[in-house]
């Protein structure tokens, strides 16, 4: 009997230092198939497919091709076995026409080098045709929609006569009706006997348009299931587990005046033409904790951004303890009381060269405890460094002198929120305050997040993380799209409706939030 | 043993610290600079001196680095030092302009041109106008902060590439400064009119320092002036708020936005005061008399790029700068001495090209060192860990 | 009118070549900053053959060798570049101030040390090729030809069908706007940037033998090639990195800088008055006010500057 199979990676084990990527995960695509991998962030998707694409070699297992074995050593050795990827962040130079992006690396030529491009682009309409990808050769990358952009991508696999199609997230930057679009796409691929292994943590795609589905969670297969005799809700406990390693300890708290009320806020995407974050309208008051729960990647980002005041709102209105600070810079923003522990401690968060004291006055150096007549009061600063790390257990190898970049991610993050938090704020903007952290320094952080509003702060959590979401908050929000499309009470919800609403499969009906 | 790594782990060994890593890679590079220019003495003259029995080249290397110290003369060495010194004091403010724009992460490049104004303005109001000195200084501190601002603007408004502005820069403000200064020019050369006898009160007083160098006319206010502004800048950038945010700025420009620092302002006055420091570096010199401007020189003088040289030569520190100015200057003096029936003195400006060719390698074989000792540490750390679990 | 013409035409020539030159580094991804220290280069190497070749060499082989020299020297020269940038990720305004330095005071060691080894009391660095020039040059009327010229526009529509027409270019100029896509579909960014960085070796090689036989019959080493380095980057940049565009530029302020030379000549032109420093302070001040005016819209390469690390994907 012929092999069913275009592609198999067979128990596959890869270590990190630290942690279990991949952990015995088989993944077998078959021929014609469109076959769905799911799984929360971290739970080993990108990773596995590192491996698939030979940047990573596996400590254990083997990868199959056709059923023989074959071995990946780099991206070359991928592309020559017929395996093309479209990557979340598009590999396409952009001052290129679509035409000179999909044949680079495999230019038809004469003899003397010169392209011929009228053949090529022959080919390219003629695939453009057969798998109804509608696209203009001539045009310039950069002047197309997201939407041609990545048919472009696509057929810069089929130019390549690749026979396996890996697609990474590929619905992220698109808008419903490209995304329509692009499934009709993948079922073409598939009648005409391609391979697809579509990357997604969207039940409702995945229940539209795959044949089967493999779910990942915390590097560990969970199963393969045929998607028609499975449901989203089925997925979704599955994608979710429901571990409760720890509980964070929370008694209820009463709540008080609103701190900040965001009114239709509209911010742009730097990535992609549509606006990142649409018409989202929500209130937090005083000793509530209001998180804003979603996967990664539909909004929350820019939300911040536009929040704190690193991008501009497109349009829209926030008022924040009373005032209007739509347009307020910064540095008053932050000085009327608000504080912000940014997704990403090293891009935002932490000047890495500078001394661990230095960090830790960087949202207050200019008040006159620390700064008189323009110098640096050193011995206020440092004495101010001491007791934070000491009253907010930061350990480094030479106390307020160490440098940032030397500490572990756990203690630099602590900074972050000791900075932020002794800052009194009455408001604080928490952006994924634990990932990648240990338990023990999730514990921590979520402990004081707790504190901040038994304190009668107001709390703003921003999390892509399941347990988090459920146990710290008070009230849930869920984004999607850019769009706020549920209210949910943590304490009535489970994880499994959760999940429905961050997959984009469940919504409620536009209400004031 | 576990006792034994946690220890290690807790101190930095000697030769990582980074103060010493910066020490020897700037020896490095000027040791590879010296040996590079002695095989290319030696490929010239390969022979032996039969008086001395030293190699040629061994004696040329000699000179240079001995510059004003081959004098046995008390007198005359002393009398050389000073002429050392006062080219010194330009070439370190011309350093640090281009350190204090590199702390923030700006590539000034047009030292060169920020300099080159400065001595149009110093020279014009001193030659043309009479002015007393401390004016004409003040006019090419101004200048040059003019010339770096307006790169700085490009670069905060326009999104120009500083290097591109500073580049154009440097060649607008040489053509212009020959115009000016033609207009003060002594009628039978090129050069501009001697300051000494034209305009006696613009020039730099000396502070007695005469008395200290017996016989050298140059000596001034210059020196200790370059040096205080070197100690300033370092002031400025370690121990005041400004200095915070401008090297946070550089260091991380999306923290700085984050906690609300203005990097657009920081960025163009960073290249305001770098210009200040250049323009004020040209009148430091012109200021003496003991050069006078060529109005019909051709290129940008080299002043402002030796900066660059000094600035990575003294580890991107202040006080580092004011001993690397010195040596580059100390070597560039020393090649007049070189014999010159067979060598020339432009040897020396050989060497310091290398050196600053080198100090490029200096930051990629930094970080290799720290990438290779991390994953020493890591190994061992796992070593030991595998040997608690077993 | 005919020497202006003939002024322009020339030093057009030099700023074409060496412009082109920084065209392909840029397009590779490498910011040539350096192109002053390597015009130096290529004319030392053109310069030495000129004056070691015997006088009745025939113009063809006295061509010949000048450019072969020149276009060896260029290229040696700009492997420092190369190599620091490329391999070790070096600064490369750094690397390339340090080469402009470099060229210039190598050259001038090299012929200081060539001429007093021959004549102890000659401590010049000068070489003189008064001989050899008129090779380059065939009289046409009041007009003087150079050879020069022509080679420029063969070399501008040689660079113009390598970067657009054939498989070389469209993979040079995906390494310069976006290495991790070029390196995704196999291509090796490294390679592609020593080809760039060598191309303008090659070119600016010759663009610097080119400048010192245009009107003189002698270089002084000491002088480098005077800022012409920098002002083929302005024509780079204000041609917006595109061959034809350069070309264009070229002319322009090959004009200016000829303007320079002689406006004395035309009676508009004195009437107006204008220092001659006017027309060479020109074509800097517009290509800044054309940067301020369009850096917002008109793109260098976008990794132009960044050092390649194959690790980061």
């Amino acid at each position: 009997m012929e092999n069913r199979y275009a592609i198999e990676m067979l128990n596959i084990t890869k270590r990190f230092p630290g942690i279990v990527a991949n952990d015995n995960i088989t993944l077998q695509l078959r021929k014609g198939e469109i076959h769905a991998l799911l799984g929360e962030n971290g739970a080993g998707k990108s990773t596995l497919m590192s491996v698939l694409f030979g940047l990573y070699q596996p400590e254990e297992g083997i990868i199959k091709k056709d059923g023989k074995e074959v071995t990946i050593k780099d991206p070359n050795d991928a592309n020559a076995l017929g395996i093309g990827m479209v990557h979340q962040h598009f590999k396409l130079v952009e001052c290129f026409s679509v035409l000179d992006n999909i044949i680079m690396g495999v230019e038809p030529t004469s003899k003397l080098g010169f392209l011929k491009k009228k053949e090529a682009r022959e080919k390219v309409l003629q695939l453009s045709e057969r798998y109804g990808l509608q696209v203009d050769p001539d045009a310039i990358v950069e002047d197309i929609t997201v939407g041609m952009q990545q048919r472009t991508e696509i057929l810069k696999m089929l130019y390549r006569d690749n026979e396996i199609l890996i697609f990474d997230e590929p619905t992220a930057v698109l808008t419903p009706q490209e995304i329509d679009d692009l499934m009709q796409i993948m079922r073409n691929l598939a009648a005409e006997g391609k391979s697809i292994l579509f990357i997604s943590h969207k039940l409702k795609e995945i229940m539209a348009v795959s044949d089967r589905c493999t779910v990942l969670r915390k590097g560990k297969c969970i199963g393969t299931v045929e998607t028609k005799d499975t449901t989203e809700a089925e997925l979704s406990s599955m994608m979710v587990g429901r571990n409760v390693e720890f509980h964070v300890h929370k008694e209820d708290c009463p709540v008080g005046d609103v701190i900040l009320d965001i009114e239709h806020m509209t911010v742009a995407s730097k990535v992609h033409k549509n606006n990142a974050v649409r018409d989202v309208s929500l209130k937090v008051r005083g000793g509530e904790i209001v998180c804003i729960a979603g996967i990664d990647g539909n909004g929350q980002t820019e939300f911040v951004y536009g929040l704190t005041g690193l991008e501009p709102l497109v349009s829209g209105k926030i008022t924040f303890d009373g005032k209007d600070i739509t347009r307020m810079p910064i540095r008053a923003r932050n000085a009327m009381g608000m504080s912000h522990i940014p997704e990403d401690r090293h891009k935002h968060g932490l000047v890495l060269d500078y001394s661990l004291e230095d960090n830790i006055v960087l949202q207050r150096y200019w008040e006159p405890e620390f700064t008189h007549s323009g110098f640096l009061r050193r011995k206020n600063i440092r004495s101010y460094a001491e007791r934070l790390i000491d009253q907010y257990d930061i350990r480094s190898s030479q106390g307020p002198l160490t440098n940032t970049r030397s500490m572990s991610g756990g203690n630099q993050q602590k900074a972050i929120v000791a900075r932020e938090i002794d800052k009194e704020p009455k408001l604080l903007i928490a952006v994924q305050p634990t990932r990648g952290l240990d338990v023990g320094a999730i514990e921590y952080i979520h402990k004081q997040i707790v504190a901040q509003r038994n304190a009668g702060k107001a709390v703003l959590l921003v999390s892509l993380e399941m347990d988090e979401v459920l146990d710290v908050s008070d009230r849930i929000l869920v984004m999607y799209e850019g769009e706020i499309v549920g209210e949910l009470d943590p304490k009535k919800t489970t994880a499994e409706e959760l999940g429905l609403y961050m997959a984009g499969a469940k919504r409620d009906s536009r209400k004031e939030l | 043993m576990g006792m034994d790594a946690t220890k290690k782990k807790n101190r930095t060994p000697f030769f990582a610290q980074p103060a010493v890593q910066t020490l020897l890679a700037s020896l490095f590079c000027v040791l590879f600079g010296l040996v590079l220019g002695f095989i290319v003495l030696l490929i010239i003259q390969p022979g032996t001196n039969p008086e001395t029995g030293d190699l040629y080249a061994w004696e040329a290397i000699l000179a240079i680095v001995k510059n004003f110290f081959k004098f046995s003369n008390h007198a005359s060495r002393v009398k050389n030092f000073g002429n050392t010194l006062v080219k010194t004091a330009p070439l370190l403010m011309c350093s640090l302009s281009v350190l204090f724009a590199y702390k923030v992460g700006l590539f000034n490049i047009g030292a060169a041109g920020q300099y080159v104004v400065g001595a149009g303005a110093s020279l014009y109001l001193a030659l043309g106008l009479q002015l007393p000195w401390y004016v004409c200084l003040l006019a090419a501190a101004v200048a040059g902060a003019v010339w770096g601002a307006i790169s700085g603007v490009l670069k905060a408004y326009r999104h120009v590439n500083e290097v591109i502005s500073c580049i154009m820069l440097n060649w607008i403000g040489l053509y212009a400064v020959n115009s000016l200064l033609a207009l003060v020019k002594d009628p039978a050369s090129p050069y501009t009119l001697k300051i000494k006898e034209n305009a006696a009160s613009s020039v730099l007083p000396s502070l007695g320092l005469t008395k200290l160098f017996p016989g050298n006319k140059y000596v001034s206010l210059a020196i200790p002036l370059a040096i205080l502004f070197a100690v300033l800048v370092w002031v400025v950038l370690s121990k005041t708020k400004f200095g915070y945010e401008l090297k946070a700025t550089g260091l991380n420009k999306n923290a700085a936005k984050y906690c609300g620092m203005r990097e657009k302002r920081n960025i163009i006055l960073t290249m305001a005061i770098a210009g200040a420091l250049a323009g004020i570096g040209a009148g430091m010199l012109y200021l003496t008399g003991y050069e006078e401007w060529s109005c019909t020189q051709a290129s940008v003088p080299n002043m402002g790029f030796n900066g660059i040289a000094a600035a990575f030569l003294g580890g991107l520190h202040p006080i580092g700068s004011i001993f690397s100015a010195f040596f580059i200057q100390h070597i560039t003096s020393g090649g007049a001495y070189v014999d010159k029936t067979m060598y020339c003195s432009q040897i020396s400006d050989f060497i310091s090209a290398v050196i600053i060719y080198s100090c490029g390698f200096v930051l990629f074989i930094k970080q290799n060192a720290q990438r290779i000792r991390n994953r020493r540490i890591e190994r061992s750390l796992q070593l030991t860990k595998g040997g608690e679990t077993a | 009118m005919i020497l202006l013409i003939q002024y322009m035409l020339i030093f057009a020539s030099v700023l074409l070549l060496v412009a082109l030159g920084g065209c392909f580094s840029e397009h590779s991804g490498v910011i040539n900053i350096g192109l002053e220290g390597i015009m130096v280069f290529g004319a030392l190497g053109g310069a030495l053959v000129m004056r070691y070749l015997p006088d009745g060499t025939a113009a063809v082989w006295v061509i010949l060798l000048s450019v072969l020299a020149a276009v060896a020297f260029g290229m040696l020269f700009s492997l420092l570049l190369g190599v620091a940038a490329i391999n070790f990720k070096a600064d490369q305004t750094l690397v390339g101030t340090a080469m402009n330095l470099l060229g210039t005071a190598a050259a001038t060691v090299i012929v200081k040390a060539i001429n007093t080894a021959e004549n102890p009391d000659n401590v010049s660095a000068t070489i003189q090729y008064v001989q050899a020039k008129k090779a380059f040059l065939v009289n046409i009327g009041d007009f003087e030809f150079n050879w020069f010229m022509a080679l420029a526009f063969v070399l501008l529509l040689i660079s113009y069908v390598l970067l657009y027409k054939t498989r070389f270019g469209l993979r040079l100029q995906a390494c310069g706007e976006h290495p991790q896509a070029a390196d995704s579909v196999g291509i090796n960014v490294y390679k592609m940037r020593y080809a760039g960085v060598l191309i303008s070796g090659v070119l600016g090689g010759i663009g610097g033998l080119v400048y010192i036989t245009a009107g003189v019959s002698e270089w002084k080493f000491e002088n480098g090639v005077a800022g012409f380095g920098f002002l083929a980057l302005a024509v780079m940049i204000f041609g917006q990195w595109k061959p034809l565009r350069i070309a264009l530029a070229a002319l322009l302020f090959g004009l200016f800088r000829s303007l320079s030379n002689v406006y004395m000549g035309f009676d508009l032109l004195q009437q107006l008055n204008l220092p001659g420093t006017v027309y060479n302070m020109l074509p800097y001040i517009i290509s800044l006010v054309v940067l301020a005016l369009t850096s917002k819209r008109v793109h260098a390469p976008k990794a132009e500057g960044i050092p390649y690390d194959k690790g980061s994907r």
